[in-house]
């Protein structure tokens, strides 16, 4: 294309200024933008500290906090205290999630396990687990059983709820190509039903994860001899915030790592949707 | 139908089908010859698609009655291509069919899709999705192919390549067709016969004998269709 400008008709033949289209997805992803927000508190904090703007006894600063961590990795407590924190949850985590799923299966698959199943279930919904407290101590005791258990009561609801739904809402239209195409029962269920139940499966899972580190926190408070949660209730008894927030640190970390775990799952697993995200 | 004489592959007699008391197939009798392209015109909500699944075997709980004779190998093809959207196009195209994936690609070939092995349904135009749909019938080598307006969503572009493609397609595997179809020029472009269901039974019935290279300005093509449009109701 040639443009010939006449001269005094330049403003006119000017481009006109781009229609800017007002997008309604939130735009590009930006990078480590899930950091931005973290990083930003960290600085505060540490500005605040310098300052003495924040009292040392309210809240220590983050080079102390940091200290303490390495004093605790020294002589090993942190770790040891990790570890049995770790166990529990993934353990409750773990349980959870295979009751969780095969219950969805049950009620999702069958009239009848469903008519049985959801009905406790959603009334079990109602009730946080950790109102079940009392009663469960009184049954387990107060050891890793009471604990593990709490963990899973908190764990199996969500995912139940998420992956029934998913189950329960795949569209009618491929189990009528199923039948055309004459798949069998199993391979139905494989193709079909656990394909098209992943992704309220994983959403379940996120909120489940969730949900076992905040079990988890309660259980180490009450009655624990070790754990993070223990950590910190000794730490208060003396005063010691550097590690209380040394243990709140790592319950964050540990909290934002496994959501980041199974966001991680969720992005590999359906990388078949296109979504508002992507 | 002298090519096709003696032989059938669907036989229908007096096929009732009803919603609540209201038959919506009123007798209905057909048969269809093995190779044989049938098209099936008829207006909105005449029935066409409750025959056509009948002969799909779906809906069983639906009342009705009557004799429905069909082949072991049947495949449907819908309007929508209904790929599931978390396999893999070849996982489609083979879908509950065991250790065929070199069929799965030669069928997927055939539609002019090779290379497409490892898109996501989503990936692909609808003409595009529509094309795998018709692999995932054609690698089962039917005897029997049903499509109920498998071209309705498609632009009129795509849809004439896809004329010619289902054409090719049929040539080279050679199933029976049942087509239902809306739009006349399509009927008469790519069937055998055409027949016109209206208000549960057949009204009319057109044996095209226009040789393969079928265009409408052809005056005989012309009258089909008028007649056609008549038994539709549709008055010019
Ligand atoms: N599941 C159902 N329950 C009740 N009535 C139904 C059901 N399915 C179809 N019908 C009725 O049966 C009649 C024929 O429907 P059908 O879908 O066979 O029509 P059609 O010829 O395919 O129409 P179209 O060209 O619009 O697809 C319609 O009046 C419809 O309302
Ligand atoms: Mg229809």
């Amino acid at each position: 294309m040639t443009t010939t400008t006449l001269p005094g008709v330049r403003a006119a033949v000017r481009r006109t200024p781009a229609v800017r289209r007002r997008r309604l997805g939130p735009g590009k992803p930006i990078k480590f933008g899930a950091a931005i927000g973290p990083l930003l508190l960290l600085v505060i904090w540490s500005i605040g500290s310098a300052t003495g703007w924040i009292d040392q006894r309210v809240l220590s600063a983050p080079w102390t906090v940091v200290s303490t961590a390495g004093e605790l990795i020294a002589d090993g407590r942190l770790q040891s205290n990790l570890w049995t924190s770790s166990q529990r949850a993934l353990l409750g985590l773990g349980l959870g999630i295979v009751l969780g799923v095969v219950l969805a299966l049950i009620s999702g698959l069958s009239r009848l396990g469903e008519a049985v199943l959801d009905g406790p279930i959603q009334i079990k919904r109602a009730i946080p687990s950790l109102a079940l407290l009392p009663l469960l101590i009184l049954w387990l005791g107060i050891g890793e059983s009471m604990k593990v258990v709490t963990i899973l009561l908190g764990v199996f609801v969500p995912i139940y709820i998420h992956t029934h739904n998913g189950l329960r809402t795949i569209d009618s239209r491929y189990v009528e190509l199923a039948q055309t195409v004459g798949l069998s029962q199993r391979e139905f269920i494989r193709r079909v039903v656990l394909p098209g139940a992943l992704p309220g499966f994983l959403l379940g899972l996120r909120f489940a994860v969730t949900g076992a580190w905040l079990s988890l926190v309660v259980v180490e408070q009450i009655n624990a001899t070790s754990g993070i949660g223990y950590m910190m209730e000794l730490a208060r008894t003396y005063g010691q915030t550097d590690i209380i927030i040394v243990g709140l640190v790592l319950y964050g970390a540990l909290g934002l790592l496994s959501d980041a775990g199974v966001r991680l799952i969720q992005r590999r697993a359906l990388s078949w949707r296109r979504t508002l995200a992507s | 139908m002298a090519p096709y004489a003696g032989l059938v592959t669907v036989q229908v007699r007096d096929l009732v089908r009803k919603y609540d008391d209201r038959a919506v197939l009123d007798g209905v009798d057909l048969e269809i010859a093995p190779g044989e392209f049938v098209a099936l015109l008829g207006k909105s909500g005449s029935g066409k698609s409750t025959l056509l699944r009948a002969l799909a075997g779906l809906d069983p709980e639906v009342v009705g009655s009557g004799e429905l004779v069909v082949p072991q190998q049947v495949s449907v093809v819908f309007q929508d291509s209904r790929l599931l959207p978390w396999a893999r196009v070849l996982d489609n195209v083979v879908l509950g069919l065991r250790g065929s994936e070199q069929r799965g690609r030669e069928s997927l070939a055939e539609v002019g899709l090779a290379g497409r092995e490892d898109a996501w349904p989503n990936e692909l135009s609808g003409g595009e999705q529509q094309r795998v749909a018709l692999a995932r019938s054609l690698v089962r080598e039917p005897e029997l192919l049903l499509a109920d307006e498998p071209f309705g969503a498609l632009d009129a572009l795509t849809r004439l390549k896809m004329h010619a493609l289902l054409r090719k397609l049929c040539a080279a595997h050679q199933p029976a067709v049942l087509l239902v179809t809306h739009d006349v020029d399509e009927a008469i472009v790519l069937a055998d016969r055409v027949i016109v269901l209206d208000a549960g039974r057949l009204v009319a019935e057109e044996v095209i004998s226009l040789g393969l290279e079928r265009s409408a300005v052809d005056p005989e093509f012309a009258a089909v269709r008028a007649r056609l449009l008549d038994a539709l109701g549709v008055t010019l």
